[in-house]
């Protein structure tokens, strides 16, 4: 059946997913090493799941990275950087990782990646998307949160013209990005690691059923989309002068209005959010965001729509 | 009844905030006092703040050569200086001289040790054994006196063992362990109790300074008897998880049979000892190095006898 709403999309033969893209996250780590191992619960008929660990050196640190931040370095300037001695650690892996997983943007790149992430923000299992306008992975994120329901799976779009960020993931045709929450670093939580498999395993069956040629006709679904990051309030020697407010810890992707409390000073002075509407924040109290000067991220709930899809060679 | 026994009034007694670089709620209180010390004033003695571990605080990590935490040890602290030699011990050499020597009459009459831990411990006193008879009556004290949560007792020395911790370079001391709190977190609930629980236990000095008895009483508290590691595969990487059943369950009895752990194949593995235990430190994010998945502890009550000072 041909239908003008219905896009012709490539099948998907090539499938990587990446853990260990910050060596202290630990769920994605040790999925990969144990799918490494024994991967029959990834392996479904007419593609290849390809685990593969991004950051060994800081894995084995157990650190989020040597250098630099691995999941901010795969612009195009930093892969077409000449190696030469002092080259960051980071930057030489991207490199390689686009040599075997891409290159990006050119044909031979893989068709998806998924890429493994904690947080210690309550962001339970959180989907990121890249592309607005990619009909495959709006319709992948569409399957698994209907999947999962009634368990929330909250879509995050970090589609903007100066914060996003180049990403390990971006080297692959439709990159995914996963994150679980609230975890500490350096801990492996199995409530948590049973999430992500979840989240995994749903992932790879929407592949599976999308190649043996089920159509999906259009469908919508709610995101958040990114819109500015907050920092903490710091005094002139850029130190941290309050903290994030008890009303905002733990309360990711909950309504925020003008005149809620988001920080604290150690004087148990409280600072309300200004804003001339409500917001929707996310990352809030992230670890390895306090460098990064982001307290939180505001998002706005956008309706996204895709368009129906159905593999070409079906 | 025995009659009280007496001690010398406190008067030098100090606070460490980052003896663990990454455990946040401690350093943003001592770098607090360090720039505002009025909290830590009472009228009959004054707290010294300092930050057990600078070059670790720097870096947000939990120590830069080795654990400080353990290198209180005589041997370490008698040590000669050597040009490789972990940063860390060069500082406990520093502190030891700043608030000791451990042991000595010169020694500090107390410390105060603040951490965080991502085990689910609420709020935790630790003590390292029940003989010590200063540190317990605050312990009481401050359970009585701190109504925003129950607070447990932790008596950390196994029989046998050489005290290694910062505290112990003290007269006396005590840590105080909150959590759970991811490293390199703050949490403003976690820093807030920490900040009352540390007014509480100086109001216990005070107290104290001030000549009130503190009559005997019974107390419950967790006494360590061991440690358990994850299970391991033979290149030491850990086959298991935290049992989804045992997870955020510290200080919740743990019977013989009851499942503890959970492999990546969904297998579940269980308990093995002989007597309930009460788990602590479950899934403490510093310990897979250390090899604990959590800590064995056995609940005792015990009759401290009264105190006064002389």
């Amino acid at each position: 059946m041909t239908s003008c709403y219905v896009v012709h999309e490539a099948p998907v033969r090539r499938v990587a997913i990446f853990g260990g893209t910050h060596g202290n996250e630990l769920s994605g780590i040790f999925l990969v090493k144990h799918w490494q191992e024994n991967g029959a619960e990834i392996q479904r008929t007419g593609l290849e799941v390809r685990p593969f660990i991004t950051n060994p050196r800081a894995v084995k640190k157990c650190t989020r990275y040597i250098d630099c931040d691995l999941n901010r370095v795969f612009d195009p300037d930093n892969l077409g950087r000449h190696m030469i001695e002092d080259i960051p650690y980071e930057v030489r892996r991207a490199q390689e990782i686009n040599h075997i997983f891409g290159p990006k943007d050119s044909d031979d790149a893989y068709d998806l990646i998924f890429d493994l992430h904690n947080t210690t923000s309550n962001m339970g299992g959180t989907l990121i998307l890249e592309n607005s306008r990619n009909n495959f992975t709006i319709q992948m994120f569409h399957y698994i949160k209907n999947a999962l329901a009634p368990e929330c799976c909250p879509v995050f779009l970090i589609e903007h013209p100066n914060l996003k960020y180049a990403t390990a993931r971006s080297i692959a045709k439709h990159p995914v990005g996963v994150e679980v929450g609230p975890q500490p670093q350096g801990v492996l939580r199995a409530d948590i690691l049973d999430k992500m498999r979840k989240i995994i395993k749903h992932g790879l069956d929407f592949v599976h059923i999308f190649n043996e040629g089920k159509e999906f006709p259009p469908c919508t679904i709610e995101i958040y989309k990114i819109m500015e990051k907050v920092d903490y309030p710091r005094n002139k020697n850029g130190e941290i002068t309050a903290v994030i407010h008890p009303s905002l810890q733990d309360q990711d992707w909950q309504p925020l209005n003008n005149g809620d409390p988001i920080f604290l000073t150690i004087d148990g002075e409280t600072i309300n959010y200004e804003g001339d509407s409500t917001v929707y924040p996310t990352f809030v109290n992230e670890a390895a965001y306090y460098e990064k000067k982001q307290a939180f991220v505001k998002t706005v709930k956008v309706k996204l729509t895709a368009k129906g899809i159905r593999s070409s060679l079906s | 009844m025995a009659a009280s026994c007496r001690l010398k009034p406190l008067s030098s007694v100090a606070v460490s905030g980052g003896t663990h670089g990454n455990e946040m709620s401690g350093i943003y209180l001592a770098k607090h006092w360090l720039r505002d010390p009025m909290e830590l004033r009472r009228g009959s003695f004054a707290v010294t703040p300092f930050l057990g571990n600078p070059r670790a605080i720097e870096k947000c990590e939990r120590y830069v050569g080795q654990d400080l935490n353990r290198t209180f040890t005589t041997e370490l602290l008698s040590s000669t200086e050597a040009e490789d030699e972990p940063y860390e011990v060069g500082r406990a050499r520093e502190i030891n001289q700043t608030y000791g020597p451990k042991g000595s009459a010169q020694a500090f009459d107390f410390m105060f040790d603040l951490h965080n831990t991502t085990a689910n411990m609420g709020a935790c006193l630790i003590v390292d054994s029940e003989e010590s008879l200063l540190p317990m009556h605050m312990c009481h004290y401050i359970q009585t006196h701190y109504k925003w949560s129950p607070c447990r007792i932790y008596l950390y020395k196994l029989p046998g063992e050489e005290t290694y911790s910062i505290d112990s370079v003290a007269k006396a001391g005590l840590a105080l362990e909150l959590g759970p709190q991811p490293q390199r977190v703050v949490r403003a609930d976690l820093f807030a109790q920490m900040r009352a629980l540390m007014a509480c236990a100086l109001d216990f000095i005070e107290l104290f300074n001030k000549g009130t008895v503190f009559p005997a009483f019974e107390i419950e508290a967790y006494k360590i008897t061991g440690r358990m590691d994850y299970p391991r595969y033979p290149n030491g990487e850990i086959s298991a998880m935290v049992h989804p059943k045992l997870q955020d369950k510290d200080f919740l009895p743990l019977h013989p049979g009851d499942p503890v752990f959970q492999t990546f194949s969904g297998e579940e593995i269980v308990y093995k000892g002989d007597t309930t235990i009460y788990p602590a430190f479950i899934n403490e994010a510093a310990y897979y190095e250390k090899k604990v998945a959590f800590a064995k502890m056995e609940k005792h009550t015990f009759s401290i006898p009264g105190l006064q000072r002389e």
